[in-house]
């Protein structure tokens, strides 16, 4: 019974895995990469999940019944014999995932930063993403947490900077171009958040007092959900935001209408 | 059992003192160490605390031999350099704290060095202070007749541990 | 370190206080542990329940946003430390340790008996944390700050946290008393013939966890000490320039959030596999009793064991892959992690082939032995996933997470202690659990939890966040929301199936049929001894191991064990 028991719940989950691709679609270009090996590691850990259950349900099966075959001692170099199977198939299937197959996407989103990219800031605060475009000049401008004021001006924007003038901040969903690599900056104002977006593949923690960055390349238009991972509060679970991806003209003629924080 | 506890404890300053060189590697200004503090008194404190270690080494040999004239007068050798260490160290503290450095701020920017400070040789003087509370014991004991030699190499085992710590502190604070 | 147990008097206390309360008997200090860890079980279940109630109907809000963050923190740790922690390692370390090493009682029994009872009251304050201002902790059981640290972040980070905080010190302290007493136990206190490649396997697994705990622990007493003093003292250890919430600049500045994560993770990785080494001995000694076979590889499973708490030591990075860490310390990170699935894999073999050519006796204890087996197969495996960084990126924080530590710390460890207590009650309490009940209860337990974690994974691939109060918030997890109603209702047939349990424990307790001393015709050195096990274990002579932990001979017909001292019996 539990042997039989093991291969029901083998088979169920391996049709539950098969029952439909359960995963978000796909939509960024690095994210392809991520999908494929997550197919490669559902591929390989399956194979090992199915053969040890048939085997563990085998063996439960055989020797639980009378006129099993009965013991005999193994003597240990035959012990280090087997034992060498285990210890090939794990390292080569392991390590041919992160290195192999892992690197080059950890090279894709942390590798030097590239030239042709539009970069835009996405700042977390309880509870909610508030987005920032350099505006005309390229250059985002100083920020002084002791300016900040929740409807007048939400990311304490410097009046005096001269490259904060033209700031682009929005509250609203976030325009990126469809097929540019995007690079956006990110920043806390109070709590460790994460910037996740599902369908690109990104999750990307934001700590006070520092920058880090989520890089993707978008690769589909449409609406996608920003979420926010991290524990941040009793919040936490709305922490939403939407970026909407366009074709580079639409983009270009929504930027264009938008006006600085100051104009 | 006395080592693992040694053992855990070092941990324990190991996971401070590993902290500090996080946070300090991690900030981009950092107080100049001799603007700070005055090399020769603290070279002072060390020296003294050090030679402490040195005349506990000659009590516990002693105690070995059950030569108790030489136990007691080494252990109070050894007492009162920790209690010359503790003082000193609270003269030094007494110093800081008037030129205005507080947990949360000190008049050499980076605030989490003052922290640090505090905390770490706050935590290792309070060990120095037990220390000299059980050498004192020891040594009441050792005059009453009362102490094995077991207690006193445990002793001296606890007090080179509080040394070594010290050392450790000394080099990141005061050397880097 | 030189000590004699010869020398220790053996007085059998008098009067109840002394004999069940306060006692430095090493195995009612062990049931005592039991009895506490079983009390925490009901709560952290409880806490459990409610989770699962909201997720399943959000919309009906049966707590508030902030109390469900209590609960999910308080569930986390409470689980994790004040339950697993004691009953695997604390109970059964303390019974088994001495009765299965020839040893009168633990080498520090006055330690012994204050450890346990540092611990009754850090579950005391734990529990009390529910009730202040503010209510438990709720920054999740690794209490990340800024949100642990300021109490203007969420509600639960005022009082509550506090305790908690000083429930976690009064653990360590605790912790490392027993950890100390099991390790000079284990070293010093072996009786004559006792090598230590004759030692049973599971007490080989709390020789391990025990080092690793000592050695990882103090890390977070730092941690725990410098948030503290960042809360109460103005510090900024953890806490940068420049925080500000609602709209007010806070002074704190020049510390940084990732020490802490370095810190917690530095305990925490080593923490779970604390945990889960003891499962894995009791799976071996419980697979070997019921297979009728020595486990496959006993030298090849100790030096795994070695190898796995090594490893265990330098990877706590990968909880950090999207912390924002160096990117490179990441990969590093990442390679050493996903090595320690090759000793784990040995051991999964090991486990297995212990099985091949064996005559398999199916009863309670070895049901639950069977099920570890295929729990950290399916768990271990979802590790893979997350070790691996990039597809970490995706999984971290989902519900895949969630289903991968409740397959390894949830079942794993849970069906050790079932295993475990169904095999050693006699020993425990001279009687014998009902046989029937306990199969109802197997069966209860192995289904609906492994389909409950199962599922779980698929709502991770489906991107379900965890710690979420509301999982309807978002569309795209849309497709696998349907399963948190499953899921609960899965829970609910596993909680009954737990209150099986209990009724079969107290019962058979008070009423079970009286046990032999061998009623498993098992060889390790505590069947010598008689059900339940006397004050001071051995009489007045003790015990000399003559074999290996697992003298079984399957091809002789009448008796196909031989004890590991057999000659003590007949010289009482
Ligand atoms: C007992 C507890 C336990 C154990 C043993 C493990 C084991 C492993 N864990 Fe797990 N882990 C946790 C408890 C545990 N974990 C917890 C509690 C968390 C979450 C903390 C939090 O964030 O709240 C976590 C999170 C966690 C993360 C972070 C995820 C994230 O937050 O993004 C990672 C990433 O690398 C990871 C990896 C691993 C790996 C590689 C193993 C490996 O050791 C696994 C190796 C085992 C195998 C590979 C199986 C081999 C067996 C066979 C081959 C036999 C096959 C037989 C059959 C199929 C029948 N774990
Ligand atoms: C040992 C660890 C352990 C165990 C056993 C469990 C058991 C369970 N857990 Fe838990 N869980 C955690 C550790 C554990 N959990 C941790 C660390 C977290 C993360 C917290 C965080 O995010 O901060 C978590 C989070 C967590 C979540 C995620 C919440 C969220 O992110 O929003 C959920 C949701 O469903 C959940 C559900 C359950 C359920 C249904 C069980 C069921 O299996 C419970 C069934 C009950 C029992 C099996 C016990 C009853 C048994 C007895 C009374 C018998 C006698 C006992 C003894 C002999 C000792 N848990
Ligand atoms: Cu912001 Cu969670
Ligand atoms: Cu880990």
């Amino acid at each position: 019974m539990v042997a039989g028991f093991f291969v029901a719940i083998m088979i169920l989950t391996v049709l539950l895995f098969l029952a439909r691709p359960w995963i978000p679609p796909v939509a960024s270009q690095h994210g392809n990469g991520i999908d494929f090996l997550i197919n490669y590691l559902l591929l390989t850990s399956g194979v090992i999940f199915i053969a040890g259950h048939l085997i563990l349900s085998a063996f439960v099966w055989k020797y639980s019944r009378r006129g099993a075959p009965p013991y005999r001692p193994l003597s240990s170099r035959t012990e280090w014999a087997w034992v060498l199977l285990p210890v090939l198939l794990m390292t080569a299937i392991s390590e041919a995932g992160v290195l192999v197959l892992g690197l080059p996407i950890w090279e894709e989103l942390y590798g030097k930063e590239p030239k042709d990219c539009i970069t835009v800031e996405a700042v977390g605060k309880q509870f909610e993403w508030i987005t920032r475009y350099p505006g005309k000049d390229g250059k985002f401008g100083k920020v002084r947490p002791d300016l900040v004021h929740d409807i007048e001006n939400p990311l304490g924007l410097d009046k005096d900077d001269p490259a904060a003038k033209d700031d682009i901040v929005l509250r609203g969903p976030l325009h990126l171009p469809e097929g540019k690599l995007a690079q956006v900056q990110l920043r806390s104002h109070d709590v460790i958040h994460s910037y996740t977006v599902p369908q690109f593949r990104i999750k990307q923690d934001l700590l006070p007092g520092f920058t880090t960055s989520a890089r993707f390349r978008p690769v589909r238009a449409g609406k996608y959900e920003v979420a926010c991972a991290e524990l941040c509060g009793l919040g936490h679970y709305r922490m939403r935001n939407e970026i909407l991806v366009e074709p580079e003209k639409d983009f270009q003629a929504w930027l264009s209408q938008q006006k600085g924080w100051f104009e | 059992m006395m080592w693992w506890f040694i053992v855990s404890d070092a941990l324990l300053f190991a996971g401070f003192l590993a902290s500090y060189g996080f946070n300090r590697l991690a900030s981009d200004v950092w107080p100049d160490r001799t603007q700070v503090f005055h090399m020769n008194f603290i070279v002072a404190m060390t020296f003294i605390l050090i030679s402490s270690s040195a005349t506990m080494a000659t009590a516990v040999a002693a105690a070995s031999k059950r030569d108790r004239k030489v136990i007691l007068r080494f252990l109070l050798l050894t007492l009162l350099g920790g209690i010359c260490f503790l003082g000193m160290q609270a003269f030094e503290w007494t110093a800081l704290i008037r030129q205005g450095a507080r947990l949360d701020s000190n008049p050499w920017g980076a605030p989490a060095f003052s922290a640090f400070f505090f905390m770490i040789t706050g935590f290792h003087g309070t060990h120095v202070l037990i220390g000299v509370i059980i050498l004192a014991v020891v040594f009441n004991m050792a005059r009453k007749e009362k102490c094995t030699a077991e207690g006193v190499e445990l002793a001296g085992l606890y007090w080179h541990f509080v040394d070594l710590v010290w050392v450790f502190i000394f080099g990141s604070f005061y050397l880097l | 370190m030189i000590l004699s147990q010869e020398l220790h008097e053996h007085h059998e206390p008098a009067g109840f206080l002394r004999k069940y309360i306060f006692s430095t008997d090493h195995k009612v200090i062990g049931i005592q542990y039991l009895l506490t860890a079983m009390f925490m079980a009901l709560v952290a279940a409880f806490l459990a329940i409610l989770i699962r109630i909201q997720q399943a109907w959000p919309e009906t809000a049966v707590v508030a946003p902030e109390t469900y963050l209590s609960l999910v923190t308080m569930h986390g740790t409470l689980m994790v430390f004040f339950v697993i922690s004691l009953a695997l390692v604390s109970a059964f370390g303390n019974f088994l340790i001495p009765l299965q090493i020839g040893a009168r009682d633990m080498a520090y029994p006055f330690l012994n008996m204050l450890s346990y009872w540092v611990i009754v009251p850090a579950c005391l304050l734990m529990i009390a944390s529910f009730f202040v201002e503010g209510g438990a902790a709720a920054a999740g059981w690794t209490a990340y700050p800024p949100l642990s640290a300021l109490k203007e972040a969420v509600p639960g980070s005022g009082l509550g946290q506090t305790l908690w905080l000083l429930g976690m010190a009064l653990f360590i302290a605790s912790f490392t008393m027993g950890g100390l007493n099991f390790l000079t136990t284990i070293l010093n206190l072996r009786t004559k013939g006792m090598s230590m490649m004759r030692l049973p396997l599971v007490v080989w697994t709390f020789l391990i966890s025990t080092i690793l705990g000592l050695l990882s622990f103090p890390a977070l007493t730092a941690a725990a000490i410098m948030l503290l003093l960042d809360r109460h003292a103005g510090t900024s250890f953890f806490m940068p320039a420049g925080i500000v919430i609602g709209e007010k600049v806070l002074s704190h500045g020049g510390g940084t959030p990732l020490l802490f994560q370095h810190l917690f993770w530095f305990l925490g990785h080593p923490e779970v596999y604390v945990l889960v080494l003891p499962a894995v001995g009791i799976a071996f000694e419980v697979i070997a009793a019921f297979a009728r076979r020595p486990p496959f590889g006993y030298r090849i499973s100790v030096y795994a064991l070695l190898v796995i708490a090594f490893l265990s030591m330098i990877v706590w990075g990968h909880h950090m892959f999207t912390s924002g860490m160096n990117p490179y310390v990441g990969e590093y990170f990442s390679t050493a992690t996903v090595l320690i699935t090759v000793p784990f894999a040995v051991l999964g073999l090991n486990l297995i082939a212990s099985l091949w050519r064996g005559r398999l006796r199916l009863q309670t204890p070895m049901l639950f032995g069977l099920g570890i087996i295929s729990a950290i197969g399916t768990g271990g495996l979802g590790g893979l996933y997350l070790g691996t960084a990039a597809s970490d990126i995706y999984f971290h924080e989902t519900y895949f997470v969630v289903g991968h530590f409740h397959f390894m710390i949830g079942t794993v460890t849970f069906f050790a202690i079932f295993a475990g207590i169904y095999y050693w009650f006699p020993k425990m309490f001279g009687r014998r659990m009902s046989e029937r009940l306990g199969m109802i209860h197997f069966w209860l337990t192995i289904i609906p939890m492994f389909s409950a974690f199962i599922l779980m994974h698929v709502q991770g691939i489906g991107g379900n966040l965890r710690r979420t109060y509301d999982p309807s918030s978002y569309a795209f997890n849309e497709p696998v929301r349907f399963m948190h109603v499953w899921i609960t209702v899965l829970t609910f047939v596993l909680s009954a199936g737990q209150i099986l349990f209990l009724v079969n424990f107290f019962w058979s307790l008070l009423f079970g049929r009286k046990a032999e001393d061998n009623p498993w015709e098992a060889t390790t050195l505590e069947w010598s001894v008689s059900s339940p096990a006397p004050h001071g274990n051995w009489g007045a002579e003790l015990p000399v191991v003559e074999s290996g932990a697992y003298s079984y001979d399957p091809s002789s017909s009448d008796k196909d064990f031989l004890l590991q001292a057999p000659s003590w019996k007949t010289s009482q």
